[in-house]
């Protein structure tokens, strides 16, 4: 029986690093001029150069690097003034070259950290994450593999490699071991480090389409013990996996070491539809990948005017720009909790920076989109609706355009892709019936209609009112604000008249 | 196997590096390729040879030369980030020894006891 992740915890400390893969939104890939774009037929964006081709030689791309840069300077790292590309042998055709370019003992950055809030119940807690390197190399094709079952290698009769994502850049950054770290702060690093990225304009940090991914590895020891043998899960491609993934490992070798079984250093799997992982290729010994120096590359010298001018072109960092929101709209270190709890932060600044009330448009996110995010099983921040379009909604809103009711109905309708929330009002017929003279002849009418109940208002009977602004309503088909219907009946009804 | 030459290691007083014939072995198995035990008496000595032949060029170094992995005296090679044009699938793909679904097919990745693990 496996005890609960927080039974777990009383017993053991986690202990998490993080290697996160960037592509790079670069317009040409790392060492050739071929595009990046994402979804392109297979192998329509290759060359002799990304296909390994005889006689051909890498050329770095500019913007690659400064992008590397900017990455690291944003992490607190430094910039090496000196650093060479290395090869990192190994046959697999996910590399036509059977070789790979990238960095082995000379990132182009290192040393840094990432402070993270975690959400708790006395409110937020900051958390260091120290970045040992940020390195760049070059993307591998994409694999598909045909024969076995549903799509895994094991089993398969053959393979078919794409080469259009091969010599995509791609950053690659690793922590330094997080001690006492599990799974809220896995999930709340790649949270801030994806927001980080997308402020930094490197990256469109797309999980779901792998621009963004993660492998995370997970050890426990007792207290006051050594670190205890590490898993590496691999390939993680959303926040929810990050997060389910460290939980299911923490519980999986808490119940080992109970039980006195030893931990198997090892590569694992995380298996989205069960929630749990399960071992790789256990074959360690393949990790000789004879690095050398790239021959066909000289070596990068990054002069400290190009570092500086690239650090003073870095934009206000994501954790600044929340403490600012905070101290201009007064949310409180619980609100901040929760907001950055349930990944919605920068959305929320995001709505108000789009002319929204602060408190309005914390409370859609927190509420009626969190849940919509979770009816669907993903982030908010994939969800296909923008801050602007949410802010466009809470105006309309504010000007007695819509009701509340009308306002979900409206962001239904743009998250099902009925296009912007104008468009959507217009096709499902949504605008509240705000003119008062089209209300006042609604009122005039249900007066008519029931001129014992208003004799009851015209008497004080103040509650008979509500089935007069419940005829409005009717006749309005739920359109009209029925606050707004409810003055103009006892405007109309009142003794004075 | 010989270590990698960089600016934190080697110097003048570096000792001649030597390959055994189990490091001979274990290359040969990661380069794919297939070497005979008649093969390795061959060529383990003769990999000593050329091994010692280049340790002499590092005897020459002096401390005031660092190590260089390249010869050209040239830092930040770099290009614009400019999209230029692909090769046209057919053309990339037409030197494949099979191609299915505009893609490069290859055989299986994994042997069978590797997939039994996977
Ligand atoms: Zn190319």
């Amino acid at each position: 029986m496996t005890d609960s992740y927080e039974d777990v915890l009383t017993r053991f400390e986690p202990v998490i690093g993080l290697e996160t893969h960037v592509e790079l939104a670069t317009a040409s890939k790392l060492f050739c001029g071929c595009a990046t774009a994402f979804g392109a037929e297979p192998n329509t964006q290759v060359c002799p150069t990304c296909l390994g081709l005889p006689g051909s030689l890498p050329v770095t791309n500019r913007a690659a690097i400064e992008y590397t840069m900017r990455i690291g300077l944003a992490l607190h790292c430094t910039v090496a003034s000196w650093c060479r590309f290395a090869r990192k042998n190994y046959f697999y055709p996910d590399m036509p070259k059977d070789f790979q370019i990238s960095q082995y003992d000379e990132p182009l950055c290192i040393e840094g950290y990432l402070d993270v809030e975690v959400g708790s119940d006395e409110g937020a807690r900051t958390v260091r994450v120290p970045i040992e390197r940020v390195h760049l190399e070059e993307d591998t094709g994409k694999s598909l593999h045909v024969g076995g079952a549903t799509g895994r290698i094991a089993g398969a009769t053959h393979s078919l490699v794409d080469y259009n994502r091969a010599g995509i850049p791609l950053v690659e950054i690793v922590t330094k071991p997080v001690e006492g770290a599990g799974a809220e702060v896995a999930k709340a690093y790649v949270t801030e480090l994806r927001d980080l990225l997308r402020g930094l304009g490197v990256s469109d940090v797309r999980m779901e389409q792998g621009s963004l991914r993660c492998d995370v590895n997970v050890s426990l020891r007792r207290p006051g013990e050594p670190y205890g043998t590490r898993t590496e899960t691999k390939n993680l491609n959303s926040l929810r996996s990050v997060e389910r993934s460290v939980r299911f490992e923490v519980e999986r070798q808490a119940a080992l070491l109970e039980a006195g079984v030893r931990i198997v250093q090892e590569t694992r799997h995380f298996e989205e539809s069960s929630g749990s992982t399960a071992s790789g290729r256990s074959k360690e010994e393949a990790q000789d990948y004879r690095y050398f120096p790239e021959p066909d590359l000289v070596p990068l010298a990054p002069a400290p005017d190009w570092v500086a001018e690239i650090r003073s072109s870095l934009p206000e960092p994501p954790s600044a720009a929340r403490r600012r929101l905070a101290a201009e709209h007064g949310f409180s270190g619980l609100d901040m909790a929760q907001m950055g709890g349930a990944g919605v932060l920068d959305l929320v600044a995001a709505t108000v920076a789009a002319g929204a009330p602060a408190a309005e448009a914390r409370s859609w996110w927190l509420s009626y989109l969190a849940q919509q995010a979770n009816e669907r099983g993903t982030d908010p921040a994939e969800l296909p609706i923008t801050p602007a379009q949410l802010a466009e909604v809470i105006g309309l809103v504010g000007a007695g355009t819509l009701t509340n009711k009308l306002a979900r109905s409206v962001v239904d309708g743009v998250l099902a892709g009925e296009g912007e929330p104008a468009e959507v009002i217009a096709g499902r017929g949504l605008a509240v019936v705000s003119d008062d003279g089209a209300l006042g002849a609604a009122v005039d009418a249900a007066i008519a209609g029931a001129p014992d109940v208003a004799e009851k208002v015209r008497a004080g009977k103040v509650a008979a009112a509500g089935a007069l602004v419940g005829a409005v309503m009717k006749a309005t088909r739920g359109q009209a604000d029925a606050a707004r219907v409810r003055e103009l009946v006892m405007a109309k009804l009142s003794p004075a008249e | 196997m010989p270590s990698q030459t960089g600016p934190s290691q080697g110097g003048p007083s570096r000792t001649r590096p030597t390959l055994s014939r189990a490091e001979v072995a274990h290359l040969a198995r990661l380069a794919r390729i297939t070497l005979t035990d008649a093969e390795l008496d061959r060529l383990v000595p003769q990999l000593d040879v050329i091994l010692a032949a280049v340790a002499r060029v590092g005897e020459v170094a002096a401390a005031d030369i660092p190590p260089t992995s390249h010869a050209l005296p040239l830092t930040n090679v770099l290009r614009p980030d400019v999209v230029r044009p692909s090769l046209p699938a057919a053309a990339a793909l037409g030197g494949a020894p099979a191609v299915e679904d505009g893609r490069f097919r290859v055989p299986r990745i994994l042997d069978d006891a590797e997939a039994a693990d996977g």
